[in-house]
């Protein structure tokens, strides 16, 4: 059963990470759609914030390979 | 072995979903079954052969040399390993039958069991609960699969780096042309946008060759473990060790660079009231090393990962016996591939974007 | 889980190849490709203000000829003005002159006219005179040539002497 609960706890992650980055995502096309001009370092801080939560994301992953490759 | 279910369990699944498994899905069962998690464990993960084609023992594969310091230095080839023989022996704790490769030759004392080597006791492994128990490891200096692949990174880079700087030293600054035309922009790239932007314009400079350098040996290793035959195939990016020794790199230069007003934030962070500094200095110490940690964890779980929904697309075949299914697999593999090479391009960015932005945050100035 | 723990081996060989790669790159090819392309960089951006600085040199250099240009058409100007001044004043004396000339002129003729007028009339007087008194000695020679006239003559002289 070990596979499966950290199966779930990696698609908590990935399901946390994902609603995360697509709040990135969506704002950072609002503020670009605002200010065109601005859209280089809008989407060099995105890819950072994402990133960042992507790293909290994979930290579920690799707790569930943990588990999973028990 | 857990996780071979849950694999296909999902794979269940996507067949039912389809609804067209009853027409692929084929009865035979082989006498050794495929194993798709022992199948992908094992392409990601380091190896002392290089596999080629064919079944996993037995196939063609090349032998890579093994170098153990245990009383000395020993040398051989893996092959008294692969070659050696297959013993079984049975877990103290789970009862169950494990089997082991034992060495010939000048192996004969060694056994290699995950690909590990240990030092057997009076020709026997003791095995207990998947992990070996009272046998020495010998330390294990090894050419291994990702050690080769490392070589080949280093050759490829330098090779290509090589040859655009031998360009601009024949040609001065003109307009670049060829390999240099292409290289360029990304070098460009690194400066402007991962070392100028994220450093100051003031300090930049002194890190703009490191920050290159990170940048490009993650970029075409990550590139090298996307190709399946020889020179690539290993997920040398996708690995803990060279993700470790890459964050530690980061880790040391931050801190090797890092300047009074660095430690200051750190231990009297400005604007926070002094009752709240017990609680703050040790979460900023963590920080210092939370960072590094994260960019290794996030190069190495992104690449193996990628490694991993590879292989376990092209499984979908081998696990339903059927060539048909490689009508599904193939296209998704092709387009996981795809992505993996934006992917490939990313985490290198990132890597260097981020390890500029702590570099960054270690050299800047008090302005307040 | 050895998939998430570190091998020594392999981090001994990663730093020995990573240093290596390091330095190598550092020394020999980083260095000539920033340098490169830094020189290149530095090269387009002084063109560039050359560039810049040249346009604001022409500009100036066209302000400079629109002015002296402009001072040129002053000049030109008030020549053209002082000439045109001089040769109305020239014209206005030599008018003012070729007339008190005519004057002068006409004067002198009317005055020649005058004289030549009163000589030829005094000429023209004496030679009436003179032909009136030959007319009149011819006439009295023919009056007087016989004596019937010189008798008639008496006698109608005598007849007006009579009615007076």
């Amino acid at each position: 059963m070990y596979g499966s609960i950290a199966a779930i706890g990696a698609g908590l992650a990935v399901l946390g990470a994902g609603l995360g980055i697509g709040r990135i995502g969506g704002s950072a096309m609002d503020a670009i759609a605002r200010q065109p001009e601005a859209s280089g370092k809008i989407t060099t801080t995105m890819i950072i914030a994402a990133a960042l939560i992507e790293g909290v994301a994979l930290f579920g992953v690799v707790v569930g390979l943990l588990g999973g490759a028990k | 072995m857990i996780l071979k279910n849950t694999i296909k369990s999902i794979f269940l699944s996507i067949l039912t979903i389809c609804s067209i498994n009853s027409a692929f899905a084929t009865e035979h069962k082989e006498k050794k079954e495929f194993n798709v998690n022992e199948m992908i464990m094992h392409h990601i993960k380091d190896a002392h052969e290089w596999h080629l084609w064919g079944p996993e023992h037995g196939g063609t594969s090349i032998f890579l040399p093994i170098i153990l310091i245990d009383g000395g230095l020993q040398t051989f080839s893996s092959s008294n390993f692969y070659h050696g023989e297959m013993k079984t022996t049975i877990d103290h704790a789970t009862k169950s039958e494990v089997e082991y490769l034992q060495g010939v030759g000048p192996a004969a004392n060694y056994a290699l069991y995950h690909e590990k080597i240990y030092k057997l006791n009076d020709g026997a492994l003791s095995i207990e609960d998947g992990h070996v128990h009272g046998n020495t490891k010998p330390l294990d200096l090894s050419i291994t699969k990702n050690v080769m692949s490392l070589f080949f990174g280093a050759t490829i880079l330098l090779l290509i780096m090589g040859s655009v700087a031998r360009f601009y030293k024949k040609n001065g600054a003109v307009a670049p042309k060829g390999l240099a035309k292409f290289l360029e922009p990304i070098i460009i790239l690194v400066r402007d946008d991962i070392a100028k932007e994220n450093i100051g314009h003031l300090k930049y400079k002194k890190y703009v060759p490191y920050l290159l350098t990170i940048f490009f040996f993650i970029f075409f290793n990550n590139l090298l473990g996307m190709i399946p035959i020889l020179p690539g195939g290993a997920n040398l990016t996708g690995n803990l060790t060279i993700t470790m020794f890459l964050a530690i790199c980061t880790l040391v230069v931050t801190l090797a660079s890092s300047n009074k007003n660095y430690w200051k934030h750190i231990f009297a962070t400005p604007g926070v009231p002094v009752a709240l500094l017990p609680i703050m200095i040790p979460i900023e110490i963590v920080g210092i090393f939370t960072k590094p940690f994260a960019l290794m964890i996030r190069l190495f779980a992104n690449m193996t990962a990628g490694h991993i929904i590879v292989l376990a697309l092209i499984s979908i075949i081998f696990i339903n016996q059927s060539i048909a299914w490689g009508a599904l697999s193939v296209p998704m593999a092709l387009f996981i591939s795809v992505l993996e090479l934006l992917v490939a391009f990313l985490q290198a960015f990132l890597f260097a974007m981020l390890s500029a932005l702590f570099i960054g945050a270690a050299v800047e100035e008090a302005h307040h | 889980m050895d998939l998430i723990l570190p091998d020594f081996g392999l981090l001994i060989w990663t730093s020995i190849v990573f240093g290596l790669l390091l330095i190598v790159l550092v020394k020999f090819i980083w260095k000539p490709i920033l340098s490169a392309v830094n020189t290149r960089e530095q090269n387009i951006a002084e063109s560039l203000e050359l560039a810049v600085k040249t346009k604001a040199e022409m500009v100036a250099l066209q302000a400079q000829n629109e002015n002296i240009l402009k001072e040129a058409r002053a000049e030109r100007d008030a020549i053209v003005k002082d000439a045109r001044e001089t040769a109305n004043k020239m014209i206005e004396d030599a008018k003012s002159n070729s007339k008190s000339e005519a004057d002068k002129i006409i004067v002198a003729a009317q005055q020649a006219i005058q004289a030549e007028k009163a000589a030829a009339m005094s000429e023209i007087k004496a030679q009436i005179a003179t032909l009136s008194i030959d007319i009149a000695e011819k006439i009295v020679k023919s009056e007087l040539a016989s004596d019937d006239k010189q008798k008639a003559l008496a006698s109608k002289l005598a007849e007006d002497i009579n009615l007076n």
